[in-house]
């Protein structure tokens, strides 16, 4: 993840508390969104950025999940993410973050 | 599980950028704290 975005969540989540924080994401792949969630979640991975070390815990979904999908009207939804939904591989980004949320957020 | 919460967006510039997941969230009871779209590689 990027490390000025890193700083950014950092700072975000100081401010606003992470009760308060939801991270959603819009990668184009199951393995880069994953880094990312891990790295709101439990730090960064990689030992890079602002967040090496510091699990925020912040609550992160792919906007492809369905736990997403269903809060957002589904013209919205089909005219803004309806193009890429048919090219991305939902099932394994849905699978990936989703496993990820599960075994880091507790 | 949206509503009243401050939305970190993180989007990607070959899969869903970040505009497009603002415009999704667009007259919702939450605020857009930061939104952003980058290559996540």
């Amino acid at each position: 993840m990027d490390l000025e975005n890193q700083k950014r969540v950092k700072a975000l989540a100081e401010q606003f508390g992470k009760e308060n924080i939801v991270v959603l994401l819009g990668g184009a792949d199951a393995e880069a969104s994953g880094l990312i969630a891990e790295t709101v979640i439990a730090g960064d991975p990689a030992y890079a950025g602002a967040l090496t070390g510091v699990p925020l815990g912040l609550p992160a979904y792919h906007i492809l999940e369905p736990e997403i999908r269903r809060e957002i009207d589904p013209a919205v939804y089909e005219a803004n993410i309806g193009m890429m939904e048919m090219v991305l591989p939902v099932e394994d980004i849905v699978k990936e973050v989703s496993s990820i949320r599960q075994k880091l957020l507790s | 599980m949206l509503e009243g919460k401050k939305i970190i967006i993180l989007g990607d510039r070959d899969g869903i950028p970040g505009g497009a997941i603002e415009a999704c969230l667009a007259g919702k009871p939450l605020e857009v704290a930061f939104s952003t779209t980058a290559c996540f590689v």
